[in-house]
């Protein structure tokens, strides 16, 4: 069950965009930027308050990439696989996270919740390939112990 | 209006409102997988694309019909495609043809057929998934769905529950619940309407067949079966006997045959039902108790109603369904050891419905905590069993029903299509019973297809409003209303069903509107040759209520709550 506070933050964004189909997708990125995930039970609360069937809301959750049913780690870490990055070698770097930081093709979020590591098609930053973010800063240029030095920097910050 | 040339022939067109239909109206038999007149046009399944004398290639269940359009539905360029779609869609399906139950009545097996596939030259790269076994009228294999979304467009659009919905993307994609929840953790009303749309095996009726035959092979059991009116109508097509006809006399003799030991015709206890539910009326109406009154014959409205509009649970009749009061009564009648001459009783009703398997598992359906039916098998499921057990149907003797609950009058016979719940009701309401008096009645605006009739009558000078739905998302228009203010009635009868129950989720798939219209005419037809066309003129429902019935009308034909 989630606290009260989630559905009186949900009942804002609700009342902001309008009580409308339509407004299905900007209530859901506003309740992810509030959160950083998109809890389940707030999607059928929103489908059922802007009236559109549960299933309905699920399968536009479930089409974008972009919303997670999962709670996201305080570092959400895109690296891009876009074409560019790709044929400059981002996998490399990818797996060299997941292997730091324990994670695989279905295990985005460190247990600890510190990290979030997954991929995205293009950053649009392709003249800097292979490149990757940190919560919307981007890194250019990346190598696997570029990405290590950095996990380590990231986790002596929270230290 | 005007005219297009279709593979070199010259066609005229009206109103038709896609390529499609133009195409199909001039003999051509283009494969749809996807394409359902009843729901909206969702251009998916491409089985019906076609070339224009440019070369363009488009799917014409989405293209309006234009004059002068040159148009090519079997040119080499289109079969090459075709058979490519066909072959794309089974190399993603399960290929357990011979084991699986929508074997022969499969639109993608006959696809395959019709093609000539005989070999898929691609391999099935998804992820073999769990069957959902949770619901108690449905089973969905997921394995076998192709995407084409009918079920989805099916339960959001002419049921307006919205249960089912596609998920992920891409070759992730799927069809499931929200959050791939089962199907009992839904608002699912087992209606069934998603599997008379699903062109394949994934979505299919839980089968009840072989506790039937264990059950008929125990000679310590007494098995009874009761046929609910719309079963009548849809099973002699499957036996190449004529369409919409009814076939009871057949049915019990094959029933008979069969081994079941007694049969009865569910028009009884609908007649039961009518008496007990315009007593209700009356009483409400005298009362000044919540009106409208909804009628409870169909579960899945029952469960509709109460997942939806709780607040509406006291309008709900309390009467149980025919079948539910069916089942009771036989149970009751039996109960006795010297009645039952030390053999248990099972009671197997043959519904046209898939919800009715749910039915009969809801607490309010047993009597001092026994289950009153014991299972039920859809007309699709009876059809098994009868080819099952190599009788040839077409050419049996009819026979009558047993006594002493064999025989239903014109009124209950008229339950398996919608109006004629109310229909029946206002035939007890009539004081004569000659044919002018039930012309009038038949007249009144019951009867069509409408999914959603009003109309007024007038009860010993009070003047009563009724509405008559089919279709659940029509149901929500109606409950709309009232909920509103907008809309004042005395009565409202619900079936879930578009076209009442004789369209039913039990009922042979594929029915197309020549069977629709078939089947109720078929229903009035029979109701037409009863000689008693009122519940309360039954002579066998007079005689019940002296005996069986006797201080035990409340508990065996009505519940307590819902």
């Amino acid at each position: 069950m989630l606290d009260q506070s989630y559905y009186t933050k949900a009942d804002e964004i609700i009342a902001h965009y309008g009580r409308r189909a339509s407004s299905l997708i900007p209530i859901m990125q506003e309740i992810q930027e509030a959160y950083r995930y998109l809890p389940g039970e707030l999607l059928t609360y929103v489908a059922k308050e802007i009236g559109v069937t549960e299933a309905k809301a699920y399968s536009v959750a479930t089409f974008y990439e972009n919303f997670s049913f999962e709670p996201k780690g305080k570092y959400i870490i895109k690296v891009c696989d876009g074409t560019a990055c790709h044929v400059r070698k981002s996998i490399p770097i990818l797996e060299a996270l997941q292997k730091e930081l324990g994670l695989s093709k279905k295990k985005h979020t460190t247990d600890d919740m510190m990290f979030t590591v997954e991929t995205v098609s293009c950053l649009g930053a392709c003249g800097l390939a292979p490149t990757m973010t940190v919560n919307n800063e981007v890194h250019p240029s990346m190598t696997p112990e570029k990405a290590l030095e950095l996990i380590a920097e990231l986790r002596g910050d929270n230290v | 209006m005007g005219f297009m040339t279709i593979d070199g022939r010259k066609v005229e067109f009206t109103d038709e409102k896609n390529v499609l239909s133009v195409i199909r109206n001039a003999g051509i038999n283009l494969p749809t997988l996807c394409y359902h007149s009843e729901v909206s046009t969702f251009g998916a399944c491409r089985l019906c694309t076609v070339e224009d004398d440019r070369g363009r290639t488009f799917a014409s269940c989405s293209e309006v019909p234009r004059d002068g359009m040159v148009i090519y539905t079997n040119s080499g360029r289109i079969k090459k495609y075709r058979k490519l779609i066909v072959e794309l869609l089974l190399s993603a399906h399960c290929r357990d043809c011979t084991t699986c139950v929508k074997s022969g009545e499969c639109v993608l097996q006959d696809l395959a057929h019709r093609m000539n596939i005989t070999n898929v030259r691609f391999q099935n790269t998804r992820e073999l998934r769990p069957l959902d076994t949770s619901s108690a009228a449905l089973i969905r294999d997921p394995n076998k769905c192709i995407l084409c979304g009918d079920c989805v467009r099916a339960c959001s659009e002419i049921q307006g529950l919205g249960v089912l919905g596609f998920a992920f993307r891409g070759t992730d994609a799927m069809v499931m619940p929200a959050f791939d929840k089962k199907l009992s953790e839904t608002e699912c009303v087992s209606c069934g309407q998603c599997r008379v749309f699903c062109p394949t095996g994934a979505i299919s009726i839980k089968t009840h067949m072989d506790q039937v035959w264990d059950a008929i092979a125990d000679p310590n059991t007494r098995v009874i079966a009761q046929v609910a009116p719309a079963v009548r109508v849809a099973v002699g097509d499957a036996f190449g006997l004529t369409k919409g006809n009814s076939v009871m006399g057949k049915l019990v003799a094959v029933l008979h045959r069969m081994g079941f030991d007694e049969v009865y015709d569910t028009a009884f206890a609908a007649d039961l039902t009518i008496m007990e539910e315009s007593n209700e009326f009356l009483e409400r109406l005298g009362k000044g108790s919540p009106l409208p009154l909804f009628t409870s014959c169909c579960p899945a409205w029952v469960k509709f109603l109460c997942d939806q509009y709780p607040e509406y649970k006291e309008n709900l009749s309390t009467c149980r369904s025919p079948q539910g009061m069916f089942s009771a009564v036989i149970k009751e009648y039996y109960r006795g050891y010297e009645k039952n001459q030390g053999k248990k009783t099972f009671v197997v009703s043959i519904m046209p419905c898939t919800a009715k398997k749910m039915e009969i598992l809801r607490p309010n359906s047993f009597t001092n905590g026994q289950q009153d039916t014991d299972a039920v098998i859809t007309t699709t499921e009876i059809i098994r069993m009868i080819r099952n057990s190599g009788i040839e149907f077409s050419t049996l003797t009819p026979e009558a029903c047993d006594m002493p609950f064999g025989f239903g009058s014109g009124a209950g016979v008229i339950f398996g299509v919608t109006g004629g719940v109310t229909e029946a009701m206002l035939r007890r309401f009539a004081d004569k019973h000659d044919k002018a008096t039930m012309d009038t009645v038949a007249e009144a605006g019951a009867r069509g297809d409408e999914g959603i009739k009003e109309f007024s009558v007038t009860y010993k000078g009070i003047p009563l409003n009724i509405c008559v739905a089919s279709g659940l998302a029509n149901a929500r228009s109606v409950m709309e209303n009232i909920k509103s203010g907008k809309k004042h009635y005395h009565i409202v009868e619900i079936m879930a069903c578009r076209r009442g129950c004789i369209m039913g989720g039990g009922q042979p798939p594929r029915a197309g509107s020549r069977t629709k219209a078939a089947r109720s005419n078929g229903l009035y037809q029979a109701d037409n040759v009863t000689s008693i066309r009122k519940a309360d003129e039954n002579p066998l429902i007079v005689s019940l209520y002296d005996t069986v019935l006797k201080g035990k009308t409340h508990e065996l034909l009505h519940v307590d709550s819902y």
